[in-house]
């Protein structure tokens, strides 16, 4: 379910950044890269958990299956801080220097 | 238990070979590099360090999200020695055979991405050097 969800995240955030790359103020490549890096590693894990669980890692306990989606969203909530903190200091659109210079 | 550990390290080595091969490209004069350290975007052929910020970038955007996975599972603690698995022997030897096997698998499959990313990036590469060398030809 982790997987699944990053997944999602990743696919969502790359057709975001496809649609937004020629101005690229956003910085969702940073989203993209990080979701994609974590997906491909869960990937591994899971192959691997199947290789063990076999038919089994398809079935999982209903409690598991809510921790997984709980920790899934957690990390997409993470992932979402990371780019928000990046692009703040970062501040391509100059909007963060502007705010602490302003004259009241 | 500490499978990210083997992808972090391979992003540390990556992130100083980046700074390395920016220098040395930044000397030789070789690319058009702006005041905010992008690459124009018109530039036909992608300088390799930007190429090896990729495989940074997937390394230790993965890795953060992985430590923060053996965090909720409590794999990793904030106190000494960080990993619980390296509190007693027989963890400690379950927690190494875990990074030799996923953690490696987990390094050499981004790697490999990676590798597949940069054969297709070469392809786009070539098709844009043709692009720009047709109206001169014509």
């Amino acid at each position: 379910m982790t997987l699944l969800i990053t997944v999602f995240a990743a696919v969502i955030c790359t057709a975001i950044w496809y649609r937004t790359a020629q101005k690229s103020e956003m910085m969702v490549g940073v989203l993209c890269w990080m979701f994609w890096g974590a997906s491909i590693m869960w990937f591994v894990d899971a192959v691997f958990e199947y290789a063990e669980l076999k038919a089994e890692y398809f079935t999982p306990a209903l409690e598991d299956l809510i921790n997984d989606a709980f920790l899934g969203l957690s990390v997409v909530a993470l992932g979402l801080v990371i780019w928000l903190v990046v692009l703040l200091i970062k501040d391509p659109k100059g909007v963060v220097k502007k705010a602490l210079f302003k004259k009241k | 238990m500490a499978c990210f550990l083997v992808s972090a390290a391979e992003a540390i080595i990556t992130t100083v070979a980046v700074k390395m091969i920016e220098k040395k490209e930044n000397s030789a004069g070789a690319i058009k590099v702006r005041p905010d350290g992008e690459y124009t975007e018109t530039e036909a052929k992608i300088p390799f360090s930007r190429k090896l910020k990729w495989l940074r970038n997937l390394l230790w955007g993965g890795s953060l999200l992985l430590a923060f996975e053996h965090v909720w599972h409590g794999e990793v603690v904030p106190w000494f020695p960080f990993l619980t698995a390296a509190s007693n022997p027989a963890d400690a030897a379950e927690m190494l055979h875990e990074m030799a096997t996923v953690g490696v698998a987990m390094a050499v499959l981004v790697t490999v991405i990676w590798l597949g990313m940069l054969a297709v990036s070469a392809v786009i590469e070539k098709r844009a050097q043709k692009e720009k060398a047709l109206p001169a030809e014509g």
